[in-house]
């Protein structure tokens, strides 16, 4: 059987792939936290995400969100850090934490046998943790020391400079550490942050995996009376301070032999109607390997190992950025690609081939990215968090399927220009 | 317990099919048994250099990704020490482009010189932007140089300089193509919403005919057991002052890599670890500290390494950690201690598990160590190590004589 190996064999197009996305079973604790839960998988495993609106955007003084979500396991009346770690390390489990803008999460990962034995401790980091003013002191010291390797790479200091420039450094958006950030946290900043934010905060639980058959009554019982979700939020505003000047280069290292390379414009949020059309191009200019950017900057030229662009994933207000670390001597030559490259999606007609291929690998990428109960559940919270819902997902599939080559053009011309764009390399 | 289907296909190419109907997708993935050991110290970044070309067309299809996405798949590929592994995934209905790709590159590629040069160029671009331009990028160049004096080990995947893989010549990439990327010595694995006679039929129509090639026979230089300790002391442009300390340890296939692995859990596994606990939280001697292990096929590495707390001097750190070590070879482990770490290892294993794309390549590489159905006996390995064992592993591997100790100076001039 000698096979035909000169044409493709007959494939069926991705975009005409049926796309569901499993909707979530949910139920309300008895204070009123909401549980967004998907009972799927074949290993005995689950995840359990309590969502905290407790991000960096409430903080009273730079890093006092971060510290309280990172030092939520290092101490309670009853327990000192080694033996919560310990508990959790005993089980298998992994308890992450994450602080972002508006919101910062708690996050267990766990064979599902082990549920009942992690629950009251994660209650007891929530409700009960008290910060020790030498677990702090360790905190700051590891993380300055942290901070100061972190300083020499050149693209650590490009992602913080080019969000300042954007947003400016006193929106949540665009402020960043410092060693003097360290020094002056304040313990008592993070016990009242901790007793705002977590114990008498506002919460939300996704829970993925194989569920174990009590899930709600043992929920109610361990976070359901807890004084969550009663204060209101308040309302903090926090304005969009942009920088002027658009050009910067940085001599961070005078031995640097390469150069990050970040370009990067405002853009609206996801409820704008240009956002799902944004994704399609953002894909086709520099979203996968196929993409503009990277067929002529790394696959034609060799400038880079990879160049990526991506719109940033922020609730509020947000960014559309090209990233790159290009060798030295060719930075200036790569951002002159990158210029072209948005020339030529404003300017040419961007070929049917091309945006099938594009298509069929969003619909195909999707597909993927659903398979799994922690990656649906991962995409329900995202449009939960958001103020979305299923059909923005489907509205995405049209858009994906349905996009013209004019309307990419016209969106390019509308977005891509280079004079909107803040440019920042860093040696 | 993972089910799967084995067959070889007349030119040896051994195919594995783990069938999982209730995910959309399949994956196919190719694991070519050639490493960063295979290659001739005077080119080394070789094998990695060529995972790159394989990328660059093949005999038939100009270019790999495009006809790949069109089908809605993805892809990508890593290079080891070990082996060479290409993987992409895409929706099943589609998953005879992925015969077609990958079986018109294990025919032959292009051989394009426009494709090796700028390969080349992306590839120094990544040796600079990992272990160039990264402050702590070379020290497992310098410390695999003072461990192994024999093995190929002794270098880096990405290769020892950048002038290797700059002087890298279309003729070389031939010869490494036809001698090691053959049926003979690659495995198969497809995976996903697939049936065993479907994988079966496309497997002999799109790999049956390929020429089988000659079995490569590795035939490396041992490293012989270490008989003095090393120690090496190296100034850098960073801001802190750096500990690392190895020991050889036993091969992948050994029986007492189990143990082998299960120390380094209970020295640096997070936050209830003892190196962790003793030497950053109670004696605030290190900011960061870990110990782990490369899982490398041929006897390797166990490591310890940390970043100093500044003003703290490198000796007393170093005899600080001695003194942790010690104190295992002295008093043992605990039952708690150990079952917690084995309960650790059975958790990581459900979760790698839970992917179609996971579970494809531990099939092909268990099927590289002889037999893909090692995969499920895995975890019973690690329940059976007792803390007997775990104490004659700690005394077999560290040993003053078995240990490599590197310190890593923040430059002076740098304060």
């Amino acid at each position: 059987m000698t096979p035909d190996r000169q044409h493709p064999p007959r494939m069926k197009d991705a975009v005409d792939l049926t796309l569901e996305l499993k909707p979530y079973r949910s139920f309300t604790l008895d204070n009123g936290i909401p549980v967004y839960a998907v009972d799927a998988g074949a290993e005995e495993v689950m995840s359990l995400e309590i969502v905290f609106q407790a991000g960096n955007w409430y903080e009273p003084a730079n890093g006092i969100a971060n510290a309280v979500n990172s030092l939520l396991k290092n101490g309670t009346p009853k327990h000192n850090a080694f033996e919560i770690n310990e508990h959790f390390e005993y089980f298998g489990a992994y308890l992450n934490r994450n602080c972002y803008n508006e919101t910062s999460t708690v996050t267990l990962h766990c064979l599902t046998k082990h549920l009942p034995e992690l629950l009251p401790v994660m209650q007891e980091l929530i409700t009960e943790s008290v910060f020790p003013e030498q677990e702090l002191d360790i905190y700051r010291q590891n993380m300055k020391q942290r901070l100061e390797v972190n300083l020499r790479k050149c693209e650590f200091i490009a992602g913080r400079l080019i969000d300042e420039y954007l947003f400016g450094f006193d929106h949540p958006y665009g402020i960043y550490s410092s060693a003097e950030m360290y020094d002056a946290l304040d313990r008592g900043d993070l016990k009242s942050f901790h007793e705002r934010y977590y114990v008498n905060g506002q919460a939300m639980i996704f829970v993925a995996g194989i569920l174990p058959a009590d899930l709600e009554a043992s929920l109610n019982r361990i976070f359901g009376q807890l004084p969550l979700n009663r204060t209101p939020l308040p309302t903090i505003l926090h304005p969009v301070k942009p920088t002027l000047e658009k050009k910067h280069f940085i001599l961070n290292d005078p031995d640097g032999v390469q150069g990050a390379i970040r370009l990067a414009r405002p853009f609206p949020n996801r409820h704008h109607p240009d956002y799902k059309p944004a994704m399609v191009l953002n894909t086709l200019f520099g979203g996968y390997f196929g993409s503009r950017l990277m067929d002529n900057i790394r696959e034609e030229k060799g400038y880079t190992y990879g160049i990526y662009s991506h719109i940033q994933n922020h609730i509020g207000q947000t960014a559309w950025m090209v990233s790159t670390e290009a060798g030295r001597e060719v930075c200036e030559a790569t951002i002159r690609e990158i210029h072209h490259e948005m020339k030529r999606l404003r300017e040419d007609e961007i070929p049917d081939d091309e945006l099938m291929m594009v298509r069929n690998y969003l619909m195909g990428t999707i597909l993927g990215d659903l398979d799994g109960p922690f990656q649906i559940i991962g995409r329900w919270k995202n449009l939960i968090l958001n103020g979305l819902d299923s059909q923005f997902f489907y509205d995405t599939l049209k858009t994906i399927r349905e996009i013209t080559p004019q309307e990419l053009n016209a969106l390019a011309d509308k977005y891509l220009r280079e004079e909107d764009f803040y440019e920042l390399t860093v040696v | 317990m993972i089910k799967f289907d084995r067959f070889t296909l007349s030119n040896g190419l051994r195919v594995i099919v783990h069938r999982d109907h209730s995910t959309p997708m399949a994956v196919v993935n190719v694991l070519y048994d050639v490493g960063a050991r295979d290659e001739e110290p005077a080119r080394t970044g070789f094998a990695h250099l060529f995972e790159h070309l394989m990328f660059g067309g093949s005999v038939n299809i100009p270019v790999y990704d495009e006809p790949l996405q069109l089908a809605g798949g993805e892809n990508n590929a890593y290079t080891t020490n070990d082996l060479t592994n290409y993987y992409c995934q895409l929706p099943a209905e589609n998953i005879e482009t992925a015969f077609w790709l990958e079986s018109d590159r294990m025919l032959s590629l292009a051989f394009s010189e426009k494709s090796l040069d700028v390969q080349r160029k992306v590839v120094c671009e990544e040796f600079k932007e990992h272990y160039i331009n990264k402050p702590y990028g070379d020290v497992w160049k310098i410390m695999r140089e003072l461990a192994f004096e024999q093995h190929p080990y002794r270098w880096m995947t990405i290769g020892r300089e950048l002038s290797h893989i700059e002087e890298a010549q279309l003729e070389d990439v031939r010869r490494f193509f036809f001698k090691h990327y053959r049926p003979v010595n690659a495995i198969l694995t497809v995976a996903g919403n697939v049936y065993t006679d479907q994988v079966r039929e496309l497997a002999e129509k799109w790999f049956g005919g390929i020429e089988s090639g000659e079995r490569y026979q590795r035939n490396l230089p041992q490293e012989p057991g270490q008989t003095a300790a090393r120690r090496l002391e190296v100034k850098a442009n960073v801001p802190l002052d750096a500990f690392y300390k190895t020991w050889h340890m036993s091969a992948r296939m050994d029986p007492r890599y189990y143990a082998a692995d299960l120390i380094t859990d209970m020295l640096g596994g997070g936050g209830s670890s003892r190196l962790y606990q003793s030497l950053v939280k109670e004696q605030k001697l290190f900011s960061s500290i870990d110990c782990y292990h490369f899982g490398s096929l041929d006897a390797g590495l166990l490591t310890i390494e940390g970043k100093l707390v500044k003003g703290i001097d490198i000796h007393a750190a170093e005899s600080a950690v001695e003194t942790e070590i010690e104190k295992m070879l002295k008093d043992g482990v605990t039952d708690k201690e150990l079952q917690k770490v084995k309960n650790k290892t059975e958790s990581i294993m459900a979760f790698e598990d839970m992917s179609v794309m996971s579970r494809a390549s531990s099939l092909a590489f268990y099927e590289l160590l002889g037999d893909a159905s090692l995969m499920n006996e895995e975890l019973s390995k690690y329940r059976a190590v007792t803390t007997e064992e775990i104490l004659a592993e700690c005394h077999r591997i560290f040993r003053p004589e078995n240990s490599n100790t590197l310190h890593y100076l923040a430059d002076a001039k740098e304060a």
